[in-house]
């Protein structure tokens, strides 16, 4: 059985303007260990994704319209308020985007470290643990994440650290729970290059260490595909395309991720001039029927415009949702 | 923070020679004869340049505010011409009943200001929030007089649960102030009865009083709040397994009481001065109703006292509420 197991998940935002859909039929799955990543275009629905397995997103706007994520086996999206708590931090963690908006500006990283830690012992029902013994978990927590002087940094708060200090005080809380699925919301785009390839090897680090399994969010190919051994491409709120890292780059069978890899320049290959795709996402008010790519691919054809193609295996776990994708 | 604590302490040694310039000013522009009310009705002209001289009053404008300033300095707020009194001792006889009936309404008007304001914002859009904002716009909106009229009516002559008017019963005995505040002295005293009497008296103008006050901190903290409990770091903290009580009292609301505390620092001052009209419909002893007989009779050195002692409140409190500012916000305090 599958750690993770998304199936035909449907989200809608009903809004003033009306229903916008902006996932529809997601399916995915995530074994114990495994690193999953996820890219797609900023608003193809890949945060509100991650989000929906710990169900942060609020509601009302946001509304399931069908489907189920299983974790463990549980449906997270039929899980009463208390259970929700009990794996929020303890068996799922989530990483965010922007460190410097994530965490509370006035309150010390040690209290905030101490509120998750105590809200997630509360949540399971044990005993209250002495403060002293709290702070010592979280002062070892920041030093697993490469952060020097502990013990100083929990009486600091968040305006007194640089983004990627942050972002490691992020991680830090994120593991206080021991999860086993770590969730990271383009843990990088905030940050300077070179902490961006610090954090992520910080990361990869400690999911090869704990066994942890990873979905790694973002909208980088080159992040995504350096940290994660299966990549899922997302597309106007569909996954398009999902295939082991090499066999993605190496293959790519649907018009919008062959798209997304000849987009990326080659340093190595001045010669190749990196290609954009033409159009834009469409509005997901008013989502195109049957293949929502469709209104931008070359090869759309009476079927892309009135049938949804589904994902299928095209070669052994290489699935692709497209009418026109053959196996080479 | 040091040097952030000495701006604003300057900025409000400024602002306190301002006040003492329009008090000043004020008092001088006002379209009455201070020297003739002193003298008495009966009084003949050299009667009242006799007593204009014994005042000061036939100086030029420039030495008697020197001479105001300077007595000022030595806590010396000038005599009454009506009733020959200390101004600066009649102060500190009424002072004591408007704190006591400001600090009453203050501390109403937080603690149910700003917990309607954190439940209508985490009721938002419900039938709880609609009700507690057309409360808040009609606390705004209602004047304080008609409003302490209608209480007095109601509670007062004809359910008759509470007195109509005054600090005390007329036939009770405080015992000599000891903080001058009767709640305080009552309880310091151990007198259960006479603290359930003040709070009886107590209840109706301080409840008009602070109305105004609690729709407005319940108006800026509801809108903070919604804005703090949409904020990114409270979906991490909910993501990290905070409980919802830490998110809601501690996460969210710490970040909706900077705006908060403005907002009570500012009505600190209004309801200093519409003590002025509340003390008056409930005929509460204290230097709102003292500024209104005087200001009737015509004699201006207590109004310019009264405006005084209002300003320097007002002052002091928003110094308060900036030193407050630097212990909610590190940002400041590491500025």
């Amino acid at each position: 059985m599958s750690l993770l197991e998304i199936r035909d998940y449907r989200l809608a935002f009903d809004t003033f303007d009306g229903t916008v859909h902006v996932l529809d039929g997601i399916d995915l799955s995530l074994g114990a260990g495994e690193t999953l990543g996820i890219v797609g275009e900023t608003g193809c629905g890949k945060s509100v994704l991650a989000r929906s397995l710990l169900r942060l997103n609020e509601s009302p706007p946001a509304r399931v319209v069908s489907g189920a994520i299983l974790f463990e086996g549980e449906d997270v999206l039929a899980l009463p308020e208390a259970a929700m708590r009990r794996l929020r931090g303890r068996r799922i963690a989530m990483v965010f985007q922007d460190p410097a908006s994530y965490l509370n500006p006035l309150l010390a990283i040690g209290t905030q470290m101490e509120d998750a830690i105590r809200g997630q012992e509360a949540a399971l029902g044990g005993a209250v643990r002495p403060r002293r013994a709290i702070r010592a978990q979280a002062a070892g927590l920041l030093a697993s994440v490469g952060l020097a002087e502990p013990q100083r940094l929990l009486a600091s708060h968040p305006h007194q650290l640089s983004g990627g200090m942050r972002q490691r005080v992020l991680i830090a809380m994120a593991l206080a729970g021991g999860p086993a699925l770590l969730v990271a919301d383009e843990p990088t785009t905030a940050l300077d290059v070179t902490v961006q390839a610090q954090v992520l090897a910080l990361i990869a680090g400690l999911v090869a260490e704990k066994g942890l399994a990873l979905m790694l969010i973002s909208h980088d190919l080159g992040v995504v595909t350096a940290s994660c051994a299966r990549v899922a491409v997302m597309y106007a709120g569909t996954v398009v395309e999902e295939a082991p890292t090499a066999s993605l780059l190496a293959r790519p069978m649907h018009p919008y991720a062959q798209g997304l890899i000849v987009a990326v320049p080659d340093l190595d290959n001045p010669a190749h001039k990196p290609r954009g795709i033409p159009g834009s996402i469409p509005n997901l008010l008013t989502p195109p029927a049957g293949c929502r790519f469709h209104p931008r691919c070359d090869r759309a054809s009476e079927i892309c415009r009135s049938t949804k193609p589904a994902l299928r295996a095209l070669a052994p776990d290489h699935r692709v949702a497209c009418h026109h994708a053959e196996a080479s | 923070m040091l040097v952030y604590l000495l701006r604003r302490i300057a900025l409000a040694g400024l602002m306190l020679f301002g006040l003492v310039c329009l008090t000043f000013a004020i008092a001088n522009l006002a379209p009455s004869d201070p020297a003739a009310l002193a003298a008495g009705p009966d009084a003949g002209r050299s009667q009242i340049e006799q007593v204009r001289r014994e005042y000061g009053l036939d100086r030029p404008l420039p030495e008697q505010f020197l001479r105001y300033v300077s007595d000022l300095v030595q806590g010396e707020f000038g005599r009454s011409v009506a009733t020959g009194r200390s101004v600066g001792r009649d102060l500190a006889r009424y002072f004591p009943a408007t704190l006591e009936l400001c600090l009453v309404a203050m501390a109403f008007g937080m603690v149910a200001g700003i917990s309607l304001g954190m439940l209508s914002a985490l009721f938002k859009d419900r039938w709880l929030d609609h009700v507690t904002r057309i409360f808040a716009v009609s606390g705004i909106a209602l004047p304080p007089f008609w409003f302490g009229l209608l209480l007095q009516l109601g509670f007062a002559a004809w359910l008759g649960w509470l007195p109509t008017s005054g600090r005390i019963g007329v036939s009770t005995d405080p015992g000599d102030p000891i903080t001058g505040l009767l709640l305080v002295d009552s309880l310091l005293r151990g007198n259960g009865p006479l603290f359930v009497q003040c709070l009886s008296y107590i209840a109706l103008p301080a409840l008009v009083l602070s109305l105004p006050c609690l729709a407005s901190i319940l108006r800026v903290n509801r809108s903070e709040m919604v804005e703090a409990l949409r904020a990114d770091y409270i979906t991490a903290a909910r993501a990290h397994g905070v409980s919802r009580w830490r998110l809601v009292t501690v996460h969210a609301l710490k970040n909706a009481m900077l705006p908060t505390l403005a907002i009570i620092g500012l009505r600190w001052g209004w309801m200093m001065s519409s003590t002025v009209l509340v003390e008056t419909v409930f005929d509460w002893p204290g230097i709102g109703l003292y500024a209104v007989s005087s200001a009737i009779a015509g004699d201006f050195k207590p109004v310019m006292g009264v405006t005084l002692i209002i300003g320097l409140n007002f002052m002091l409190v928003n110094l308060i509420v900036d030193l407050l500012y630097g212990v909610l916000d590190p940002r400041l305090r590491h500025a």
